[in-house]
């Protein structure tokens, strides 16, 4: 196989696509874990269910729009009652308890679309006007798509930074994550902070389920493959810490698309044809858990600890 | 008699009988003529193996560890892997699937136990995680669609596919690994583990080297889940990367819980009762998963103490 230079380039561009999918997930997820101290398995689900929304609406409309439309606000009310139902009364539990019932609600949520939709994956095709290439690399066209995707995660990423820095809100949310009994004590609705917080996160996992329907598989089970790389990405980013997860993100994105393809060339250079072709994969099938291992090695914390937590 | 005597008393009844209730079972299903039940209790026994080892770490030292069934699978593979270059020996398999075991659990736990909450589970699961893409990466050994597998040898007299005697072979090991565990939890050793979930600061303080206390326990408990995981490959002759599913690791925690945290016995019980309901609900109705998740949360916010708190005193009377 030979590496061209647009190849590369391609590929890191895949991989900063990859990871802002993973920030729209992992953004909401590193605030739950900072501010409500809760293990929230459920957040691949709301990213599951955003994507059945967007693929339902999409089917009925025909319409890219629409199906965003539809998508947004229920994964947001969807996060609501779920806060409101089910896991207010876990913040106060131990995290055994919180994994065991988000456990639970995970294999619900599952279980729910394979009962309402079935287990086959849902259609759901490029919005109209995005199915081109853009040559934005000579010598490699670029899926427009794709490019839309990087343009949005990147927007949601400086809103949510003007959010937390810039308002009275996200002063509530920093505060709440360096000290909750602190912000409770000085009148603030923590309770309806917790819940805004959880619904901004569910529609975020739900933005990102639906940018993904045309380009994955909408299909039960859909939610937890990425939720544990987001785990990853929290741990190397630092819980609680939103900046962490944009880095972070996009280093794992990076470097788990851009090994896919570096890695097993590199290996062919060097070992024989045959022990490249079975250690190739298994080695790029580990990369990232490796790289979890080391920044852990040398900040136990991540590369962005939250401050106060 | 006092009230913790009741409990010791009918505890002890309930154990005796769960342990002749099992040693007769196959004269039981010979009788019935439903020789079905014997490979599926088997299977109850060796997830009991799997859920008593855990308790070690989640009940005893406080970890949670969401992704205990990285060492089924280790065990498993190490039946695989023997098996497909023509190597049936079931003493080399054991040896390895427990060595195996201790040192990938040596490992990770190394580095897990550097951190603690949140971290600690996130970080347990993805690793767990990255062995599942492991097995799933290795092509030689089937990749995703996992590899048949032959039944281990020990000796002449020792015929694993006989059904019964396999049958047998894993309740010994069962009560080999309840006792031993019984026995560590009840060490110095076991103290220790115990004493640093509830005040690790404390236990340093008086001068125990808390972090490798809790590794070897972290070993210990992987290792004996890797002799559940031989159990499991022999028994289904067949193993998959699906061993390692995240699912399966959440799965374990839930028996743990179900049976109750830190009596060891619980999870054997718990083990028992969570593939008894998945056997019994799975029947009634393929979407069984819809009334079982929403009961986990049920289960946690108002049975914590577990089937095993029923036969024990009501607050935290000593045993």
């Amino acid at each position: 196989m030979a590496m061209s230079l647009p190849l590369i380039l391609e590929q890191t561009l895949n991989g900063f696509q990859f990871g802002v999918f993973l920030f729209l997930i992992a953004a909401g997820l590193t605030l739950i874990f900072g501010i409500m101290n809760l293990v929230n398995l459920v957040h691949g689900s709301l990213y599951m269910m955003g994507a059945y929304f967007a693929a339902v609406a999409y089917q009925w409309s025909g319409s890219f729009l629409v199906a965003l439309a539809v998508a947004l606000p229920a994964s947001f009310v969807v996060g609501i009652v779920l806060e409101i139902v089910a896991l207010r009364t876990l913040y106060q539990r131990d995290h055994l308890d919180q994994v065991l019932a988000t456990f639970g609600l995970i294999l619900f949520f599952n279980q729910l679309m394979i009962f309402v939709f079935g287990a086959a994956s849902q259609e759901m095709n490029l919005p109209q006007g995005l199915e081109g290439h853009v040559e934005i690399i000579a010598g490699a066209p670029y899926p427009t798509y794709r490019l839309v995707i990087i343009a949005t995660g990147l927007a949601v990423a400086l809103a949510l930074y003007y959010l937390i820095s810039r308002t009275r809100a996200g002063m509530l949310i920093r505060a709440g994550a360096s000290n909750r009994a602190m912000i409770a004590a000085l009148g603030i609705n923590i309770r309806l902070l917790f819940t805004g917080i959880f619904g901004l996160g569910a529609m975020l996992a739900g933005l990102s389920g639906a940018m993904a329907g045309p380009i994955l598989s909408v299909e039960p089970g859909m939610g937890e493959d990425m939720l544990i790389l987001s785990f990853v990405v929290i741990v190397i980013g630092g819980i609680g810490s939103v900046q962490g997860a944009f880095v972070a993100s996009v280093i794992v994105g990076v470097v788990e698309t851009l090994g896919r393809s570096i890695i097993p060339f590199l290996l062919e250079r060097i070992l024989s044809n045959e022990a490249a072709q079975t250690a190739g994969p298994a080695i790029t099938s580990m990369t990232i858990y490796i790289l979890m291992a080391a920044v852990l090695f040398f900040r136990p914390r991540g590369l962005f600890p939250a401050k106060g937590g | 008699m006092r009230s913790a005597d009741r409990y010791r008393l009918i505890r002890r009844v309930a154990i005796v009988a769960g342990m002749v209730v099992l040693l007769v079972l196959p004269f039981i299903t010979e009788a019935i003529d439903e020789p079905f039940y014997v490979d599926l209790v088997t299977r109850f026994m060796i997830f009991a193996i799997a859920a008593a080892s855990l308790d070690l770490i989640l009940g005893y030292g406080g970890m949670i560890s969401f992704g205990h069934a990285a060492y089924l699978g280790i065990g498993g593979y190490a039946v695989a892997i023997f098996s497909f270059y023509g190597i049936d020996n079931g003493f080399l398999q054991l040896t390895v699937a427990i060595v195996g075991s201790a040192l990938v659990a040596l490992v990770i736990g190394a580095i897990c136990l550097k951190t603690s909450g949140l971290y600690f589970i996130m970080i347990t699961l993805a690793f767990t995680q990255m062995l599942y893409f492991l097995g799933v990466s290795l092509e030689e050994y089937g990749g995703d669609d996992g590899v048949n597998t032959n039944r281990s040898e020990f000796f002449e007299a020792l015929d694993l596919y006989d059904s019964n005697t396999f049958y047998y072979f894993v309740f010994g090991l069962l009560v080999v690994c309840v006792l031993g565990l019984r026995r560590i939890v009840g060490s110095r050793f076991g103290r220790v583990i115990s004493g640093a979930k509830s005040n690790e600061l404390r236990m340093r303080a008086i001068g125990f080297p808390t972090f490798r206390y809790r590794l070897v326990a972290f070993a210990v408990s992987g290792a004996v889940c890797g002799v559940a995981g031989f159990l499991l490959g022999n028994l289904t002759e067949f193993v998959t990367p699906e061993y390692m599913h995240w699912s399966r690791s959440g799965e374990l925690l839930v028996m743990v819980v179900m049976g109750g945290t830190g009596t060891i016995f619980g999870p054997v019980i718990g083990a028992v009762s969570f593939l008894l309901l998945e056997e019994w609900l799975s029947s009634l109705t393929e979407h069984w998963l819809l009334f079982f998740g929403p009961s986990l949360l049920l289960l946690v916010l108002f049975a914590k103490r577990g089937l095993y708190g029923l036969i024990s005193p009501p607050t935290g009377e000593a045993e």
